[in-house]
């Protein structure tokens, strides 16, 4: 642990281990609020929603005496704040309630869409961070040659294109035409039902399990769309790269290193990647959570269950059950994430201590 | 950069290494089907509770009913399923059914007169949405006892009107899916906190059909397994899979690549593309759900006579028919989907701008704007836009106001929208279902909050009609009650709100070598059993 | 500015001075010097000039487009490019494909000047104040932000639509809302970076108050990656709007809205690929150029950039 950091004030301070637990608890705190804040807002939106929520239990053609007992039976003939209360106290026991589409409990829903998100989201920004970050500092450092405009090119691209229209044409092309991808959904029908889900990654499941014709399978299926995704990941990921790298070889200690006569190579990578990490790992982490958040219409047209279809689906149908319970998820990832990258920048950066 | 190529270098020789070749089935096994189909309206697949498309197609093939439709036959109406005979008391008002001998649950449990009875009366103590198919009779919570009763010696099942009702009504609506006969011991043996096995039966199956469900994967997949005992001889395909497939192109892909055996939701240009490819047939049926318009009477404007009329003449239902509709939809103007009990084709209205100008003019209607609800959907939003225009050529302004179908129906059945555009499917295959609903409207105030009829909905009191239908629905002879249905949609197509379009044709994509699927037509629902490849 | 000064020199050499004679003038030297800067750069121009192209076109569009948008013609439906008389075709409609995208481009500026407008420069605020302000205000803030960044986007702005009600200004509304918390981190982020260097130390000891520290000082640092940012976020603001038009909440049917093209089309995308391709390359072009020219405004506009080539 490198928090053996001066004094200059020569104040007295606590013990390190104290001032650790009071960070600590300070940060549990925020997350608890930012998740309060997070549930109250997506409760209300519930109640404010123009959509009937008894309208998805009972159906349209429901009699009067049908349509009111659900309506009793949900609690909603109770003032708002008194069914927050009653969600919350549910929450605190682990209870997040039934879905009213698929009649499970949201914890088991969730349970099974998310990891199919997480897996497709994780190697997306996979594919985006590993030729995303070395085209980002090529580019900046052959500013203006063809690699740099013609990763500017591939980047323009990728950001410019509707991602429903380019995962159409991909798979029309590399599943329809070439057959050299699995369709849509993670697996062939022949497949399923094979693997016993642990993790729910399909991916590592197989591989545990030695299923490696499952895998195979899994990732003939989960190619196209974290290529797809990676894509888009990729085309931010080298800009904002090359953006950073861009300002720090300008900078006077580059020059100087330069004039010191230290290798090219290590002035790159040693120097200017190495402080452009911190801002680097920030982009990352905002560009992961925005795919763990659902790439709503990837996963829509790959057949992809995960989450950002679930919460999508239950908010049209005003399933506010399912909406709260996958908010909760992916609003935690996202602080989660965040605190993360906090945390690295203040052991990283020496500009922020 | 030597890094980046390193790296890039590994990347792309570890995309080699795992690369997965071409998938190992080019087609799906030989005794497995395998369907692609939007399904994500599924919420329960107990039969008590069930009243979506997709759920009334997985019941079909799980559950028997005491009568039921053969899917080699549709036109013979309904037969014997797990009763095989029956007879109708004196008064009209009883019939007792006797029960098939030596029928088995998939569990093993023997078929009962008690399962049968208890079924029916289950339905009607739940009290869920499709439970006003059995109610309508009379039945309620509390003289289900004596309304529904069995005798186990005589292996018999008798039910007891309120009144005297045609024969053929009842039974119709026993082969809703509703009637499905449900294996009594297996779900008591599941019942929670007296929910007769409500929660269990969501997700689980106690059926004596063709099929069993083995899971139902929400938003994802439903998997049958075949019931080896089903009295009608083994299934065929062993396992049904139905798989959910929201986009037209996407499904389109599976079939051409032969990882499904049939596609549902194809839409007229993805069909026109299969047409001719190797090893695919198209099927079309045609099938009981109407596209219709309605104008809400609260409208001041909206709710004289000639303004009614002159809408039904500014609708280019030929046009439609002919293009973005073609092949999945057919001009129908009445309430009663062909091939019901007294459906008629006299279709009088056409596109006729200058008709209808003289109607407004008429009424002294000018410059006229209305809004529309509409929900997210190709093909009615297409409809939506096409009335746009041709409302536009005698100065209506039609706004739409497009959302998600729970938005638009929470408008709606709040009496809210000057105007629907949507689509009404009956629920059981007896003219009463949609007489019922569209022509009937006995009380039409605002404290009625009878949502359920689209007469209702509309603000319309049906000028007399209510009574006319509620006529119908108790005349005993077969011939007399088709005409009477064919007198009250005459009326009906010159007084009403509402301007009936178009019948649905259900176009599916199938693999060639698979035969004998039967959708249902406009009468029942999909059926898996009679499936050979 | 004198009358006199002007008439000895032309205008060229008033801006391009050494030695301005009053604060506007410097500004105003400054301005051209970055014009001219931004002009030196091929792809900027290209850029821009496809802006002031759309500009027009948007402007004309009434005299440009050879069709009414909304005209419909069940009978010519799905015509392929190069048809007489619909160089683009037409849609499942039959209506003109190349007229209704003319028509778009109105529909499409608004949307991304507003959106331009409101954003950045809420995110920018938040971020910015958080950042040198630390301490209590930075922890409330950076909660609200999180708060919002931890929404789902999509039920955030679905909400808000809902709340609203439907059409293209509430869905503007909506997706400004869900999309400054990114711009207030990376805001913030800088702003840390910033605060404890020297010379915003230095600017301190001058006594400068914080409220002029950050919008003097700290906003112009923070504006390189808002602008990059802000540009590359273009096309992804315009087909968000589209994703709300596609659940019927954004621009209602048959507003000629290109994301809303683009959705409607791509129904025909396996034998009538031109309906949702034309209109996807038309908001392709406009975020190439809006890319292009943010990088070259980029090269300009950041002070520290001033010594690479």
């Amino acid at each position: 642990m490198a928090i053996a950091e001066d004094n200059p004030g020569g104040r007295r301070r606590s013990p390190p281990l104290l001032r650790h637990l009071r960070k600590g608890a300070a940060t549990i705190g925020a997350v608890l609020i930012t998740m309060l804040g997070l549930l109250f807002v997506t409760f209300l939106i519930g109640r404010v929603m123009p959509v009937d929520p008894v309208l998805s239990v009972v159906g349209e053609r429901a009699s009067k005496e049908v349509y009111d007992d659900a309506f009793r039976a949900m609690g909603l003939d109770k003032p708002v704040l008194v069914q927050f209360a009653y969600y919350l106290r549910d929450v605190l026991h682990f209870d997040f309630g039934t879905s009213l589409l698929t009649a499970r409990p949201v914890s088991e829903d969730i349970a099974r869409v998310f990891p199919a998100t997480f897996e497709l989201a994780t190697l997306g920004t996979l594919f985006g961070v590993v030729l995303g970050v070395p085209l980002g500092v090529i580019a900046a450092v052959r500013r203006g040659s063809w690699v740099d405009q013609s990763a500017r090119v591939v980047a323009l691209i990728g950001y410019s294109m509707p991602i429903f229209w380019l995962g159409l044409v991909g798979l029309l092309i590399f599943y329809g035409i070439l057959g050299w991808v699995g369709g849509p959904r993670r697996l062939d029908i022949f497949y399923q039902d094979i693997v016993e889900p642990r993790t729910g990654l399909l991916l590592l499941d197989s591989a545990l399990q030695g299923e490696w014709g499952v895998f195979r399978n899994a990732f003939s299926h989960i190619i196209l769309p974290a290529s797809i995704l990676g894509y888009y990941s990729m085309a931010y990921i080298s800009r904002m790269t090359r953006s950073f790298m861009l300002e720090q070889l300008g900078a006077e200690y580059v020059i100087t290193a330069r004039v010191k006569g230290l290798p090219e190579r290590r002035v790159i990578w040693r120097h200017a990647f190495g402080n452009i990490k911190v801002q680097l790992i920030t982009v990352i982490a905002l560009s992961y959570a925005n795919l763990l958040e659902g790439a709503v219409l990837t996963e829509t047209i790959f057949s992809w269950p995960g989450i950002g279809s679930y919460i999508t689906t239950a908010l049209l149908s005003a399933d506010m059950a399912a909406v709260l319970g996958g908010t909760i998820v992916v609003g935690l990832i996202f602080v989660l994430l965040n605190i993360f990258s906090d945390l690295l920048y203040k052991f990283l950066d020496p500009r922020a201590k | 950069m030597k890094p980046f190529r390193k790296m890039l270098a590994s990347v792309v020789l570890g995309l080699a290494l795992a690369a997965p070749g071409a998938p190992l089935y080019a087609e799906t096994p030989p005794n497995m089907l395998v369907i692609a189909n939007r399904i994500d309206d599924i919420t329960t697949l107990d039969p008590a509770e069930s009243f979506e498309f997709a759920g009334s197609d997985v019941i079909r093939n799980i559950y028997g009913k005491l009568v039921n439709f053969d899917p080699m036959n549709l036109d013979a109406g309904y037969v014997p399923d797990l009763a095989e005979s029956w007879t109708v008391s004196e008064d009209g008002r009883t019939i007792t059914f006797k029960m098939r001998e030596g029928v088995k649950f998939a569990s093993g449990n023997p078929v009962r007169a008690e399962d049968a009875a208890w079924s029916l009366r289950r339905a009607v103590i739940l009290s869920k949405t499709p439970s006003f198919i059995l109610t309508q009779f009379g039945f309620t919570p509390e003289n289900v006892e004596e309304t529904i009763t069995f005798d186990a010696d005589a292996n018999t099942v008798s039910i007891t009107t309120d009144k005297r009702y045609a024969t053929s009504f009842v039974l119709n609506c026993l082969t809703a899916t509703i009637g499905a006969i449900i294996d009594k011991e297996t779900v008591m043996a599941n019942e929670v906190d007296g929910d007769m096995g409500n929660a269990w039966l969501k997700t689980n199956s106690a059926g004596s059909g063709a099929y069993t469900l083995v899971s139902w994967k929400p938003n994802e997949s439903v998997t049958l397994k075949a019931n080896p005992d089903f009295y009608l001889g083994k299934p065929a395909m062993d396992r049904v899979i139905v798989q959910h497939v929201a986009e037209s192109a996407t499904q389109r892909l599976m079939l051409e690549r032969g990882d499904i055996d049939v596609a549902r939701n194809l839409n007229p240009d993805d069909i026109a593309g299969l047409e001719g490819k190797d090893g695919i047939a198209i099927d079309s049926e045609l099938r009981g759900r109407l596209m219709y318009i309605s104008l809400n009477q609260k409208h001041p404007v909206l709710s004289k006579p000639q303004v009614r009329q002159a809408i039904k003449y500014l609708i280019d239902y030929q046009g439609m028919q002919d293009s973005f509709l073609k092949g999945q939809y057919v001009i129908h103007q009445n309430f009663l989907p062909a091939t019901y009990l007294g459906a008629v084709d006299e279709n009088p209205f056409s596109l006729d701008i200058e008709r209808a100008k003289a109607l407004l003019a008429e009424a002294g209607v000018s410059d006229l704007e209305i809004t529309a609800g509409v929900r997210e959907a190709q093909e009615r939003l297409e409809i939506a836009q096409s009335l746009q225009n041709t409302f536009a050529q005698a100065g209506i302004t039609l706004n739409l106001e497009v959302g998600t179908g729970k938005q638009i129906l929470t408008r709606y059945r709040a009496r809210e929208l000057d105007m629907y555009i949507g689509a009404w499917g009956p629920d059981y295959p007896d003219p009463h279902t949609n007489a019922g609903t569209f022509a009937y409207n006995p009380d039409n105030s605002d404290e009625a909050q009878a949502t359920g009829l689209l007469a209702w909905r509309n603000a319309w009191d049906t000028g007399g009609l209510t009574e006319k239908v509620a006529a119908a629905v108790v005349e005993p002879d077969r011939e007399v009650r088709a005409q009477m249905y064919r007198d009250i949609q005459a009326e009906f197509r010159e007084t009403s709100p509402f301007a009936i379009m178009f019948q649905k044709i259900e176009q599916i994509g199938r693999a060639e070598n698979v035969q004998g699927l039967s959708l249902g037509g406009a009468i029942t629902a999909v059926s898996y059993w009679t499936v050979t490849k | 500015m004198s009358r006199t000064s002007q008439d000895r020199q032309t205008w060229r050499q008033w801006l391009l001075t050494d030695t301005p004679t009053s604060r506007a003038h410097a500004r105003a030297v400054a301005a051209y010097n970055g014009w001219l800067r931004l002009r030196a750069n091929h792809m900027a121009m290209l850029g821009l000039y496809i802006l002031l192209a759309l500009l027009l076109v948007a402007l004309l569009a009434p005299w440009l487009a050879p069709h009414d948008p909304l005209a419909q013609d069940l009978a010519n439906r799905l015509q392929p490019l190069g048809t007489p008389g619909h160089p683009l075709g037409t849609d499942s409609l039959g209506r003109d494909i190349l007229s209704r995208m003319i028509y778009g481009a109105r529909i499409t500026l608004y949307i991304v000047t507003l959106v331009a407008l409101i954003a950045p420069i809420v995110g920018l605020l938040v971020g910015t104040v958080a950042g040198y302000a630390g301490g209590w205000t930075d922890a409330i803030l950076m909660r609200v932000t999180d708060i919002f960044l931890a929404f789902p986007r999509l039920v955030l702005a679905l909400a808000f639509v809902a709340a609203l009600g439907t059409g293209i200004e509430n869905a503007v509304l909506a997706i400004s809302i869900t999309a400054w918390p990114p711009y207030a981190r990376i805001a913030r982020a800088e702003t840390l970076t910033f605060r404890n260097s020297d010379f915003i130390a230095a600017i301190r000891l001058q006594g400068a108050r914080p409220l002029r520290i950050i919008t003097r000082h700290i906003w112009p640092l923070c504006l390189s990656s808002l602008i990059i940012r802000v540009t590359l976020d273009m096309a992804g603001i315009i087909l968000a709007a589209a994703g709300l038009g596609f659940l019927g909440l954004g621009a209602q049917p048959p507003s000629p809205e290109w994301g809303a093209m683009v959705a409607e089309g791509r129904k025909f995308i396996l034998d009538h690929w031109w309906v949702s391709t034309m209109p996807g390359l038309a908001i392709f072009t406009v975020s190439l150029a809006f890319n292009l020219l943010g990088d070259g405004m980029r090269d300009v506009l950041d002070p520290r950039e001033g010594k690479s080539g």
